[in-house]
């Protein structure tokens, strides 16, 4: 999918000025509140109007105000997820995943309900009134319902937020999921970098309604991991493999790690921050850290006064960051071997 | 309970009717401006509210007697429309109709307006991402959602029809058997002398229909509470 947009709106003292083009399946759109990210989807989604300027998909105007076009909402085939699932009230949950389908013209009704169904795991649900489902629910139907319209692009304005971390990261799985299993194209909004580097490969990066940058989710994490707090956060997905002293034992690459306060569940995706992460020039003989990993150097970026290092271990790979000092005294550079120390208790669980 | 006589059967139905079809005429008028005052902006929308509402600041007597000038022998309506299409409203009981509609049209258009106003706007533009166009999205996303603003405009109109006294003595006169609603009756009784008990007669079944049409109104509003 190309998006194209060259265009200004003006909204009482806000200015968005936005001149970019994007490629590909899984686009985000990442911004602090209030930086323009709502206004913009707004433009492609045609809620909003640009004082003057192009929007296009695929090459495709839908939006050109020298040649006065403006494609109605329900002709751009833009589908949508909100923040919250507002979903029809007077309509049972068949019904609102069907509102779309119906209106989509029969050539490009490609996915069906029982296809949708399967993968949100709703059935159940088909007859039920919508007052009467819960959180997870009700938005897993909002996506069906968006889905089931047969978007060219599905637009996904922050679409976790509304939710609880638990929830949260049982609905990522969901989103995913549909959008590989039908190839829809996506726009994730969020101000989550978690979010983003979990849904999307390409970001935009909006600030005071302009562009800021372009880049993979990757890179963008690592230029804020020096201007923020919680430093990058490592995401890490392990398998459990028993109990030992209180503690939990995960399978990572072909390490282990302690992790503690955590559930039995067979696999569970971690966060960890590359602040919780100690170096060692040489093996430390005792610490009180339950977690030791002899790791591998493979890249030293920078990010604001501080140093990202990328590590390899057992197969995995790890970033910390340690002051510019620090740096010096461990001797870092590419390919030398460190020791990681990381307390049971740095990691939490996600989902 | 003194017997009614023909004429007080006839002023009886004739208000439930001139209250009925008053109502139904009115409804997708004051839906569509409803719609327009909720929805839209447009130039004049002020002028068009200030307009909507006039008739429930106005005295009925002022109403009626405007109504009077546009519709009677000489009003450019009569001249333009009816006369040529041989229509004659005055002193008929289609004037009491319009005059009723005319008077109890805000108080339908305020009620569906509130109805339509606690619609998330978020779940008409979702339905619009979702393929409806603006016709669409007002049939099956605003009518059903604003449905329980129309029932309660609907009662609201017709109990307001119940009553119309001002407006359509003077538009339709007091013709016993031809134009007489319940309130002309009762004001008729009134006026005459031993009078009082059927005028008492007929505020007994004024009551008894604005009752049983609250009633209505409250067993609907549950209905839709159940459906929900």
């Amino acid at each position: 999918m190309e998006m194209s947009i060259n265009a200004s709106k003006q909204f009482g003292s806000f200015r968005l000025e936005a001149d970019f083009t994007v490629t590909g399946q899984r686009i985000g759109l990442f911004g602090p509140s209030g930086s323009g990210k709502s206004t913009l989807v707004g433009l492609v989604v045609g809620l909003h109007q640009p004082d003057h300027g192009i929007v296009s998909l695929d090459g495709e105007a839908i939006f050109d105000s020298r040649k006065g076009l403006n494609l109605p909402v329900e002709q751009r085939r833009v589908g949508m997820v909100f923040q919250r699932p507002h979903l029809f009230p007077h309509l049972n949950v068949k019904h609102n995943l069907l509102y779309g389908h119906r209106r989509c013209a029969p050539e490009n009704r490609k996915i069906t309900l029982d296809s949708v169904v399967g993968v949100l795991q709703i059935e159940h649900l088909l007859n039920r009134g919508v007052s009467n489902l819960s959180g997870g629910e009700r938005q897993r139907v909002s996506i069906g319902r968006a889905v089931l319209s047969n978007p060219r692009l599905l637009i996904m304005d922050e679409p976790l937020s509304g939710l609880d971390d638990s929830l949260k990261f049982q609905i990522i799985p969901f989103l995913k999921n549909v959008c590989e299993t039908f190839q829809i194209p996506y726009l994730f909004i969020s101000h989550s970098m978690i979010e983003m580097r979990i849904m999307t490969d390409q970001v935009l990066s909006v600030a005071d309604g302009r562009i800021a940058g372009q880049m993979t989710a990757e890179e963008l994490a690592r230029s804020r991991m020096g201007e923020s707090h919680a430093g990058y956060i490592n995401l890490l997905k392990l398998k459990y493999s028993h109990r030992l002293d209180g503690l939990h034992v995960y399978h990572w690459g072909n390490a282990h790690l302690f992790a503690s306060g955590s559930s039995d569940l067979p696999e569970s995706l971690f966060e960890l921050s590359s602040t919780d992460i100690i170096l060692f020039k040489r093996h430390p003989e005792a610490i009180s850290a339950r977690n030791l990993l002899q790791c591998r150097v493979t890249d030293v970026f920078e990010s604001g006064n501080r140093l990202g290092i990328e590590m390899e271990c057992g197969g995995e790979r790890l970033i910390a960051e340690v002051v510019r000092q620090a740096a010096e005294d461990l001797g870092i550079e590419r390919g030398i071997k460190v020791y990681a120390a990381i307390k049971a208790t740095a990691f939490r669980r996600l989902g | 309970m003194p017997g009614f006589t023909p004429t007080d059967y006839s002023a009886i139905l004739l208000s439930i009717k001139v209250a009925t079809t008053a109502t139904l005429i009115s409804l997708p008028f004051g839906f569509t401006v409803a719609y327009l005052m909720t929805f839209r902006k447009f130039r004049g929308r002020v002028v068009l509210d200030v307009f909507v509402n006039l008739p429930l600041t106005l005295p009925p007597v002022v109403v009626g007697y405007l109504l009077l000038l546009l519709l009677g022998q000489q009003g450019w309506i009569s001249k333009v429309l009816l006369q040529p299409l041989g229509i004659k409203l005055i002193f008929t009981w289609k004037a009491a109709v319009i005059a009723t509609a005319v008077v109890g049209f805000p108080l339908m258009v305020r009620s569906i307006r509130t109805g339509m106003e606690t619609i998330d706007i978020r779940l008409i533009q979702a339905s619009r991402t979702l393929g409806a166009g603006w016709f669409d999205n007002v049939i099956t996303i605003i009518l059903p959602l604003s449905i329980r603003g129309i029932i309660a405009g609907s009662v609201l109109m017709f109990a307001r029809g119940l009553g119309e006294f001002g407006a359509t003595i003077i538009v339709a006169g007091n013709i016993p058997g031809v134009t007489q609603t319940i309130p002309l009756a009762i004001y008729e009784y009134v006026s005459s002398p031993r009078g009082d008990v059927m005028a008492m007669a007929l505020c007994c079944v004024s009551i008894t229909i604005s009752i049983a049409v609250l009633i209505f109104h409250e067993w609907l509003g549950r209905q839709m509470i159940r459906t929900d």
